[in-house]
């Protein structure tokens, strides 16, 4: 063993998101960091913070709302706005035709309001990166991705033809109306980012800590009953589970999963004994195979 | 403590199908490093797109794109990330295709460890040599040298060692230091996490455990002098201005002298600022804000150093390049540089030599091309700070953009400065019309103004003309009226003196954009055939047929220079639009309404219309 002091694990990813954030800042225009009240964005903005300390935030957060997110998330976006400048976009022609997973099915409300919802907000706001707390351990598209993912003018991911990204230099030269995704946390685990929440104290949503909480069953997974807008379809019954989420999306697409982790170390104690994968309760990326990297295509995050 | 662990990052390279996804698919399946759900969408895939006839395709849980699943080809690198009791690891799987040998350059140029595989069928290939050499050029000094598919050769021991001595050899002369071979089998499973019945003979330890035991590459950073480049200058209120970086190498406490380059003005080390409170020493690896002790003029792209063993500074430094763009590279192009937080324009003013990857001999070459490696000389247009790149990647490696496309066409790995005297010999030169463009950082484009006499077609040229010099962009007019005089004095108005006219202004006009110009063109140029020809000389895309669209009897009305009455009255002959015939263009690149909108709307809309075109 050298003797020398080396830093730990989790600093050296603190490092190295934080190097990540200050180039995105230096380097382009308008940059914004998307913040979706998940764990992931609770430590984006954590990092971001420590990354322009003493100063503010150089950039805007922008929360692209479905309307369909669980209260205890909007309770948490509200914080955040309180602190940040934060812009809520929602895209005007999913708000008009009143799109709802229940009604148009995952596929296209996934469509209308996320993908399109953030392609319509970068371009009229002119943001040409958008930061976001995507992980390289999430999915297998996500796994090929570089750290400044290039998107053409379409918004559109070219994953035959990325630039190549060598050492912790980044290429941030766009042409016009090309614009980047930015990864800070592309090698982060799931594991990390609890252990780094655990750490630092990060604030994270109520749901991903275990409680009973009302839930029917649907598709393999328990679905919480968020508000009364959620729709019971034939033979399923409401009942009460003590259950917690491992990822936050919208509400009726959002599977929980039974558990007894009340706490952040319960949680990571859950994590390294579980034999399942974090996305496994999102019903949004099972819709066909490869579904993520065709969304990605699109321009969803 | 948690996190605590040392990390090792890995790179796993070789030809192509020489089995890397099905090892690095294999090695996480034994660790159990795959969750339920993905293993029993690994047991689907492989059904419907395996290459194993049903059986586990372990390259499947690494090769993520669809296009990789339905070719069966690695193309892009996957990045994964495992723990086992002893460390955590990065694996990247590169591709082996030589037409991804980019994406393999970028999985090695953080790595610790290169996880060398060689089909035990085929032995040592060309790409296996090529991923050797960009791995060692890249600083990777050790690696595990695996020889799989051992179950296709009937475990042959004497099969085994013949190519582990063939790589010992290649290893010695890319100066490897650190080499450790292992027979495996990703289908099999042979060696990886548990030892192989089937190598009796093979007696030292598995794949993990070799990969548990080896040193981290860069494990002494922190001992080396301090390196920080600046990324950014924090000032939050007057009385705060910080450096903020992140240290490359070294370490750093107040009190310390440090020495802003390429200034080389000293300073102390005030405080070393964090959102967690002032550290009383920041290390190789951390991103710090740093304050000095006294006001000195430093801002992103200088590179904060240990003020007695500062780095080097140099506008000119020879190099070692891996070019990346389908584009080849030429000597005497111009190309972004990126290196640190630094920006410069570079050229290469000479490929001193390139390689053949199959004996490693010196060959002479006049441009790189794909997946060319050769020793070149760097002309930079200002000073940097640098430090030879086999002592710090961070500050020794590089990376050069094309400046029309914006991609990264290369990167570089810097041996030592030049002195100027070394290199006033440029190879090659070429100043062709590219050149002559890119100068002037605009593309050449022809805007040809069409439209009756008195139309506005001057009027609106000259304010274009103004919009763009006042944009910075270099431009020249050629009137009608004005080559008429001189040019063009010659020639009259019949038809064919008409065309002579015309073929000249669009010859002027092309050898004006060849040299970098953006011409404007303001003539009345009636006839369509004429106004083809001109286009055909232009490059294409670089044309823009201008109308500007006016009525005759607007034209006429207005009759700014009396024309239009003197030929009414027969003393002009061969009028436009009176016994001579304008034809309107079919499909201009641009039609101004010349009525309904005043000359500087007009001007404006072409000036946007163009400003893609003539944007580098
Ligand atoms: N019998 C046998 N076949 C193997 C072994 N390893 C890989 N293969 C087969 O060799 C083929 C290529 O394997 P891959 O793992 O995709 O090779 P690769 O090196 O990742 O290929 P690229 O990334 O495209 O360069 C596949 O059909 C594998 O099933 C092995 O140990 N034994
Ligand atoms: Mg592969």
């Amino acid at each position: 063993m050298a003797s020398s002091p080396r830093l730990t694990h989790l600093q050296s990813l603190e490092a190295e998101s934080i190097h990540i954030l200050r180039e995105t800042a230096a380097e382009l225009q308008r940059p914004v960091l998307l913040y979706s009240m998940g764990k992931d964005s609770a430590v984006l903005l954590h990092l971001a913070k420590k990354a322009f300390f003493p100063g503010k935030l150089p950039f805007p957060l922008l929360h692209v709302d479905t309307t369909w997110k669980f209260r205890d998330m909007y309770a948490m976006r509200d914080r955040a706005a309180a602190e940040h400048e934060l812009i809520v976009y929602r895209n005007p022609d999913a708000a008009a035709r009143n799109i709802n997973p229940f009604e148009h099915g995952s596929e296209l409300h996934t469509q209308l309001w996320k993908t399109e919802g953030l392609r319509r907000a970068l371009a009229e706001y002119g943001f040409d990166a958008a930061i976001g707390g995507a992980r390289r351990d999430e999915e297998k598209s996500r796994a090929k991705e570089r750290i400044f993912s290039l998107r053409s003018a379409h918004q559109r991911w070219d994953p035959k033809n990325q630039r190549p990204e060598l050492w912790s230099l980044y290429n941030t030269r766009v042409r016009p109306g090309e614009s980047f995704r930015v990864f800070p946390l592309s090698n982060w685990t799931e594991l990390d980012v609890w252990q780094y929440i655990e750490a630092e104290r990060i604030p994270v949503a109520p749901l991903y800590f275990s409680a009973e909480r009302r839930v029917v069953r649907r598709s393999g997974a328990w679905i919480m009953m968020d508000d009364e807008r959620m729709q019971i379809e034939a033979g399923e019954q409401p009942e009460m589970r003590r259950v917690r989420f491992r990822t936050l999306g919208c509400y009726p697409l959002s599977g929980a999963v039974e558990s007894e982790a009340e706490s952040v170390g319960d949680i990571i104690r859950e994590i390294a004994e579980s034999r399942a994968s974090e996305r496994q309760g999102r019903l949004i990326d099972q819709d066909t195979p490869s579904s993520m990297e065709k969304k990605k295509q699109d321009g969803y995050f | 403590m948690p996190g605590a662990k040392s990390l090792l990052r890995l790179v796993a390279c070789g030809s192509v199908d020489d089995g890397k996804s099905t090892l690095i698919g294999r090695l996480l399946y034994d660790l159990g490093a795959i969750p339920d759900d993905q293993l029993e969408a690994l047991a689907r895939d492989s059904r419907s797109i395996g290459t194993r006839g049903g059986e586990l395709d372990f390259a499947l849980l690494v090769d993520g794109l669809m296009a990789e699943r339905e070719q069966g080809v690695t193309i892009d690198v996957a990045y994964r990330y495992f723990a086992t009791e002893k460390r955590t690891f990065v694996v990247a799987d590169a591709p082996g295709h030589t037409q991804y040998t980019r994406n393999m350059a970028t999985a090695a140029s953080n790595a610790d460890v290169a996880l060398l595989l060689i089909d035990a069928r085929k032995g040592v290939l060309t790409q296996t040599r090529r991923h050797a050499f960009i791995a060692s050029l890249m600083g990777v000094k050790q690696a595990v040298l695996a020889i799989t598919k051992m179950d296709l050769i009937g475990y042959d021991k004497t099969r085994y060692h013949r190519i582990v001595s063939d790589f010992v050899a290649l290893a010695e002369t890319l100066e490897i230091p650190r080499l450790a071979a292992i027979p495996v089998s990703g289908v099999g499973g042979d060696n990886i996490v548990a030892r192989s019945a089937s190598t009796p003979w093979y007696d030292g330890p598995t794949l993990i455990e070799l990969l548990e035991t080896a040193e981290p590459s860069e494990a002494d950073r922190a001992d080396r002098p301090l390196r920080m480049a600046v990324q950014s200058v924090a000032r939050p209120n007057l009385d705060f201005r910080g450096f903020s970086g992140r240290l490359s190498a070294g370490r750093v406490k107040p009190g310390d002298a440090v020495r802003v380059l390429p200034s080389g003005r000293t300073a102390n080390v005030a405080r070393i600022v964090t959102a967690d409170g002032d550290l009383p020493e920041a290390i190789a690896g951390q991103s710090v804000t740093l304050t000095l002790d006294h006001e000195i003029d430093c801002s992103r792209g200088d590179v904060i150093a240990a003020a007695d063993a500062p780095c080097e500074i140099a506008d000119q430094f020879q190099a070692t390049v891996i070019w990346m763009s389908d584009t080849p590279l030429f000597p005497g192009r111009r190309y972004g540089l990126k290196i640190g937080a630094a920006q410069a324009n570079a050229t290469i003013t000479e490929i001193r030599y390139g390689f053949d990857i199959d004996s490693f001999q010196h060959t002479p070459e006049k441009q790189l091309d794909a997946n060319g490696i050769g020793v070149c000389n760097v002309s930079l247009d200002r000073d940097i700070p640098f430090d030879p790149f086999e002592r710090n990647r961070e500050t020794g490696g590089f990376i050069l953009i094309d400046l029309d496309t914006g991609e990264t066409a290369g990167t570089g790995l810097i041996h030592f400065a030049l002195r100027r005297a070394h290199n006033v010999h440029w190879q090659a030169l070429e100043v062709d019309r590219e050149a002559h463009a890119a100068i002037k950082g605009q593309r050449p484009a022809i805007l040809w103004f069409t439209g009756l006499s008195g139309a506005g077609k001057s009027t609106i040229a000259n304010l274009v003309e103004k919009r763009l010099h006042s944009l910075g962009r270099h431009t020249v007019l050629l009137d009608g009226d004005n080559i008429r005089h001189g040019l063009n004095r010659d020639l009259g108005f019949t038809p064919a003196d008409r065309v002579e006219n015309i073929r000249r202004i669009a010859e002027v006009a092309k050898l004006m954009a060849d040299a970098g110009l953006i011409v404007l063109v303001s003539f009345i140029s009636p006839f369509r055939q004429e106004r083809e020809l001109a286009r055909g000389l232009a490059k294409q895309g670089e044309f823009f047929e201008i109308h500007v669209d006016t009525p005759l009897e607007v034209a006429e009305q207005r009759d700014v220079k009396g024309l239009y009455k003197k030929a009414r009255a027969g003393q002009l002959k061969n009028f436009t639009g009176i016994d001579s015939p304008y034809e309107p263009p079919a499909r201009p690149e641009i039609h101004i309404d010349a009525v309904n909108t005043s000359p500087a709307d007009a001007a404006e809309a072409i000036v946007k219309a163009i400003g893609a075109a003539i944007s580098r």
